[in-house]
């Protein structure tokens, strides 16, 4: 059992739904966002998605794609994204912490050696956006074997007939997709999201988290209603971008949590 | 050697998209039933002999192939040594090799009900053949082209907008071809039902590679038989420029396993393969990544950052190449070298003043290789370089180089 499905079984006891929240990690310098991180559990967030900064993050929209930028231009490292992970580890053993990017940076570093460092760390689970299915031997099927949770994307252009390619070999949770684009761009709507959350809880014991177009607290609190939680990520990146001081940023992160955690 | 069960070099891709270890899908999960669908529809149009009757008839009496086989009589003698060969692709309508491509993939666009088309460009030569072959069906096209590349490709930006296409320059990361290509899978994802993405090289994910080397083996195909009219056997060498590798694939795969072909892909040295990475030669000074849904060699920093290309040809521009390449690098079937931008420069000069054919710089950089080798191979040795695309567009780009205003 991981740190994320202990939180569910948490959540689930006491009737509440999940509040995930995104942050590059590095952004917009290493200290800031490691602030950013260790003040999440507080703010309410139940899972911690740390990005790993990419150059060419083709899923995501200019939001995400500026805030790896800033993270690249001021150092950041895949390393130094595991270190954040290190530090909040220190301070807090329950909150689970699943880092999303893209392949190339771990493919680079060798899977086997970021397995190891990333269990060390005390990650629990990964999102890749470009190892779909077809690819599960690259590092979704390792990644299992050393005790992470692979957490797979299903979209609304996964069919009945792929959803179980997609479902087979997902653990931790699933996190739905909520439109065709990228992150921070058109707005989920909970009427098109109900029933496509209902479709895949049909076919996993799963949880199913729904992210993408989730940006005010009442969005978050509307499609929660619908699913088992959600996740926001650019909506907290602009403010980050804004330059908002630390503690309004999880003043606004508070805001979130508040309104997924009423759904 | 996945490949080697028919004791050939043509089976590649597997089913799972590999060239050995290179290719596959590396894609979001939002594009991958889209990429299975079109993989489905490659398939049933490649053995569909009304499809290559289309595309034969478009061949001949739209692009104008075949190209010719042209012997360059006085850049032989210029060398001293081997028989040059140019294949004329340069000749084709929009004046590249990018046509062939581009037609095949509207046509299996139009089979599958698409109206929306998409595409990158570098140069701007696939996004013009890409304009042209939609005008000429009557589809809407966007084309992603970086916006340091929108400035110095000017000409070819009027032409894409003539035909009716929308340019949408770049700005995102660094503005370049890599983004470009960002940009279109970020359209793609987002208008999945209507839009077909139209990629202009061997990259991306399953099937591009294989299906955008099959249009373009008509290139290698055609000169095979011209030079057995003309000739009465093989060549000895084959020579073409390589960015994400189509014209060199396309001229190599018919050769692949003709054993006694020496192939040679050219890539672009920049200012030369050093440590300053200003040069876009993915297989001489790269190493293997994850980028646009394939596996491939590419350029890369110590953290798996991907590093911008430099070169004086917007058309080689990329940190990556073709995974069949890279694949026929790593088994040795083919070999890869670099060319500088003086180099080729050099040889775009000797191309006009001894067969008044102004070439682009892409094949410049084939042909500076050339006329390296040329002069120490005997007489009897005939090489073949893929003469891919015309010089016109880079003729402002080559008066600055040389200082000249005009």
């Amino acid at each position: 059992m991981t740190r994320i499905d202990a939180k569910f079984a948490e959540l689930k006891a006491a009737g509440k739904k999940a509040f995930v929240a995104y942050v590059m990690g590095g952004d917009p310098d290493y200290e800031t966002s490691l602030q950013v991180v260790k003040g999440l559990p507080n703010a309410g967030v139940d899972i911690i998605e740390l990005g790993m900064p990419f150059t060419d993050p083709m899923a995501d929209g200019s939001t995400i794609q500026l805030a790896g930028q800033r993270a690249l231009e001021g150092g950041m490292t895949l390393e130094k994204t595991l270190q954040i992970a290190r530090e909040l580890r220190k301070t807090d053993d329950t909150t689970p912490i699943v880092m999303m990017g893209y392949y190339n940076p771990i493919y680079n570093r060798g899977v086997d050696q970021f397995l190891v460092d990333a269990k060390e760390a005390g990650v629990d689970g990964l999102i890749v956006v470009d190892l779909p299915p077809e690819e599960d031997d690259e590092l979704c099927i390792p990644a299992q074997a050393a005790g992470l949770n692979f957490i797979r994307l299903a979209t609304p252009t996964t069919d009945d007939k792929r959803l179980p390619t997609v479902l087979q070999n997902t653990s931790g949770f699933v996190y739905y997709v909520s439109i065709t684009g990228i992150t921070g761009s058109a707005e989920a709507q909970a009427a098109d999201v109900g029933p496509e959350v209902a479709r895949i809880k049909a076919a996993t014991d799963l949880p199913v988290i729904v992210g993408f177009g989730i940006k005010t607290p009442d969005a978050a609190a509307s499609i929660a209603g619908v699913a088992d939680g959600v996740v926001v990520g650019s909506a907290i990146v602009s403010e980050i971008a804004a330059g908002k001081p630390v503690e309004d940023v999880l003043e606004f992160v508070k805001s979130l949590a508040d309104g997924a955690h009423r759904g | 050697m996945a490949n080697d069960l028919f004791n050939s070099f043509m089976n590649g891709p597997d089913d799972k998209g590999r060239f050995g270890d290179f290719g596959g899908r590396f894609v979001s999960e939002t594009l991958m039933p889209l990429i299975l669908e079109l993989e489905a529809e490659y398939e049933k149009a490649k053995t569909d002999d009304s499809f290559w009757a289309e595309m034969d008839d478009l061949w001949k009496h739209y692009v104008g192939r075949p190209s010719p086989l042209y012997f360059a009589e006085r850049l032989t003698d210029h060398c001293g040594g081997a028989k040059i060969y140019m294949k004329r692709d340069e000749l084709n309508h929009t004046g590249a090799h990018k046509i062939n491509n581009v037609l095949g993939q509207i046509l299996l666009a139009r089979r599958m009900g698409k109206t929306r088309i998409i595409a990158e460009t570098g140069a701007g030569q696939h996004g013009v053949a890409t304009a042209t072959v939609c005008a000429r069906f009557g589809l809407k096209c966007i084309v992603y082209m970086g916006a340091h590349d929108v400035e110095r490709q000017a000409p070819n930006v009027f032409r894409m907008k003539l035909l009716g296409a929308e340019v949408i320059p770049v700005t995102s990361g660094r503005g370049t071809l890599k983004d470009a290509m960002n940009d279109a899978l970020r359209d793609w994802v987002t208008n999945v039902r209507d839009t077909f993405y139209c990629i202009g090289t061997v990259a991306g994910p399953h099937p591009y590679p294989a299906m955008v080397r099959d249009f373009q083996s008509i290139i290698g195909k055609e000169a095979k038989e011209q030079l057995m009219e003309r000739e009465g056997r093989l060549p000895d060498t084959i020579i073409a420029a390589i960015g994400g590798g189509s014209n060199a694939m396309g001229l190599f795969y018919p050769f692949l396993d003709d054993k006694d072909v020496r192939i040679i892909g050219v890539e672009a040295g920049g200012k030369g393969v050093n440590e300053k990475m200003e040069h876009c030669a993915s297989l001489t000074g790269g190493r293997p990544g994850v980028l646009h849904g394939n596996r491939t060699y590419l350029l890369q920093d110590d953290d798996g950052q991907i590093l911008e290309g430099f070169s004086i040809s917007a058309g080689l521009d990329y940190p990556g190449i073709g995974p069949e390449h890279s694949w026929l690098h790593d088994i040795g079937r083919a070999e890869y070298v670099a060319i500088t931008d003086n180099e080729a420069l050099e040889a775009f000069q000797l191309c006009c003043q001894t067969e008044g054919i102004i070439p682009a710089l892409e094949p410049s950089h084939a042909l500076a290789h050339v006329t390296k080798i040329a002069p120490d191979l005997p007489k009897d040795h005939i090489i073949i370089m893929n003469m891919c695309g015309r010089g016109d567009k880079d003729i402002f780009t080559v008066a600055r180089a040389l200082n000249v205003d005009i």
